[in-house]
């Protein structure tokens, strides 16, 4: 008891954790039609793009979280005419886009002159530094994320299980497409406050794909994900505070724990 | 009182930059119609279903579906589609059937009924993959009509079916032909037990049939008449 009073007494725990659980939900939302696409790779691919945008931020002196949507919303919509005109497999342009958006993001660093402390946060997440006005954008932007997702769910299910019955269905599949990469560069803007560029993907595919292997149903396994991922942030965030190690990396670890445990379950069905 | 042809193509032209694949193709499906398109790998069947579909747009040509052209073409509740390989791109989820069915706007009472007109409604809570792959194509067959189409278009539904599954997959396309009175397009390999089962084939292989001699008459002669007027 003593400990948990201890935990809640700081405010910048208590932000933390309202952060976290607005991530633990929409994260495995949207990470669940990535799975389904077999784009896990695209929130990795995005979340080092959205570094370049951080270091534009910093660079022109502009709100990062704003340079990081512009940037991401972008790249996004450039992955998706490629992906769609089928140029090249979706897998390549991440492979390309990943290691890009982490270029650039050092160029326009050295160009500020120097690493800043700054970006590092970003790398790895910065979860209790997470500030009310953070609060304040996440929540809006989580709230959007999710009525989109609920108006438009059977399009998405279509559209990301079978484009083209999809099209015949009426279905404006290009429309949706374009919607979801907004919605997948949103949540990485979002999750990256939290966990860091380099961990956005775990919390978006791990808790899916623990949740997928016990669970019968695509709605029942997203249900399940949220629940995996709330647990992962609440049990990695008081286990970083505990033992003081970065929030962003014990998350991660815990989700993979679920994983683990998840396996086993499964094998002993 | 002048139906128009469910299907009409005039002169379609398609390639890809690989080169040409249809050159000059027509052909008219009447309501009614069971239609069998046959051809060689790669001979084009599938991206004939595209032009059809308006996911491809050809080079030359026209496309009109129950009148309407393509482009103007809104009422895709008419038209149900089932893709080759429609099941295999989902393995890796536990999705169920009653999920894939929910993918097409539709009460419990119409799902329920399509899928008991395929025999697989006591299927309904099953995860999709660990159905066989003849049971899965009647998934996919029952959320094609639970749009109550009038026209379905299927995509080589009898690809590395047993022969038993098959014999019952085309005892099942002629009830919707008959009793439901849908209009079939069927592309298949398989030209020797097609030939059996639908009114007419147009074969797809212009390297040994020309279009103008292809064995499906009903197509031939509205050619013909189209020539006339
Ligand atoms: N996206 C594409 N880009 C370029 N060429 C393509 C594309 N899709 C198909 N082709 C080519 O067009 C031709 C016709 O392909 P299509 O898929 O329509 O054949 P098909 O008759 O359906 O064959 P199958 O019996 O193997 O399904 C083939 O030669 C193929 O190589
Ligand atoms: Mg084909």
């Amino acid at each position: 008891m003593q400990i948990t009073t201890n935990l809640f007494q700081y405010e910048f725990m208590i932000r933390a954790f309202w952060a976290g659980i607005i991530v633990a939900i929409i994260a495995p939302l949207i990470g669940s039609f990535l799975v389904v696409r077999r784009l896990s790779l695209i929130a990795d691919a995005l979340s080092h793009v959205a570094l370049t945008g951080v270091a534009l931020g910093l660079l022109l002196g502009i709100n990062p979280l704003i340079t990081t949507i512009l940037t991401t919303v972008v790249t996004a919509f450039i992955i998706e005419e490629i992906r769609s005109n089928r140029q090249v497999s979706g897998e390549s342009i991440l492979a390309m886009i990943l290691p890009g958006g982490l270029a650039l993001a050092l160029i326009l660093i050295s160009i500020a002159n120097g690493f800043n402390t700054n970006l590092f946060t970003y790398l790895f997440g910065s979860i209790t530094t997470v500030t009310n006005q953070d609060i304040w954008i996440i929540f809006v932007l989580a709230a959007f994320i999710i009525s989109i997702l609920l108006l438009f769910y059977r399009q998405f299910m279509y559209t990301s299980f079978d484009e083209e019955s999809a099209r015949t269905s009426g279905i404006p599949v290009r429309l949706i497409n374009h919607l979801f990469m907004v919605l997948i560069a949103l949540t990485v803007s979002v999750v990256m406050k939290v966990v860091g560029a380099l961990l956005i993907g775990a919390l978006m595919v791990i808790p899916v794909i623990s949740a997928m292997q016990i669970m019968r149903g695509f709605k029942a396994s997203m249900f399940v994900a949220i629940i995996i991922a709330l647990l992962s942030v609440l049990v990695g965030l008081i286990a970083s505070y505990y033992a003081n190690l970065p929030a962003g990396a014990t998350i991660v670890m815990v989700s993979i724990l679920s994983f683990i445990v998840a396996s086993f379950l499964k094998k002993n069905n | 009182m002048n139906i128009p042809p469910v299907i009409s193509l005039k002169n379609i032209v398609f390639g890809y930059r690989s080169g040409n694949v249809l050159d000059g193709l027509n052909m008219d499906v009447l309501k009614g119609d069971f239609v069998g398109l046959v051809g060689h790998n790669g001979t084009g069947k599938s991206t004939l279903l595209k032009i059809i579909l308006g996911v491809l747009t050809p080079q030359n040509g026209t496309v009109k579906l129950f009148g309407t052209p393509i482009k103007k073409f809104k009422d895709w509740d008419k038209i149900g589609y089932i893709p080759q390989k429609a099941g295999l791109s989902v393995s890796h989820v536990p999705i169920t059937v009653d999920e894939v069915m929910r993918m097409e706007k539709a009460s419990d009472y119409e799902v329920d009924e399509a899928l008991s007109s395929v025999d697989m409604l006591s299927y309904k809570h099953q995860l999709l993959r660990e159905l066989s792959g003849g049971q899965q194509q009647r998934v996919f067959i029952a959320r094609a009509l639970v749009k109550n189409p009038e026209l379905l278009i299927l995509d080589e539904p009898t690809v590395g079916v047993d022969v038993k599954t098959q014999e019952k997959f085309y005892e099942l396309m002629q009830k919707l032909n008959h009793d439901f009175h849908l209009t079939l397009l069927l592309v298949s390999h398989d030209l020797h037990t097609i030939s059996h089962q639908v009114h007419c084939v147009m074969q797809l292989d212009k390297k040994t049939i020309p279009y103008e001699t292809n064995t499906c008459n009903i197509i031939h002669t509205h050619h013909k008449n189209a020539d006339h007027n």
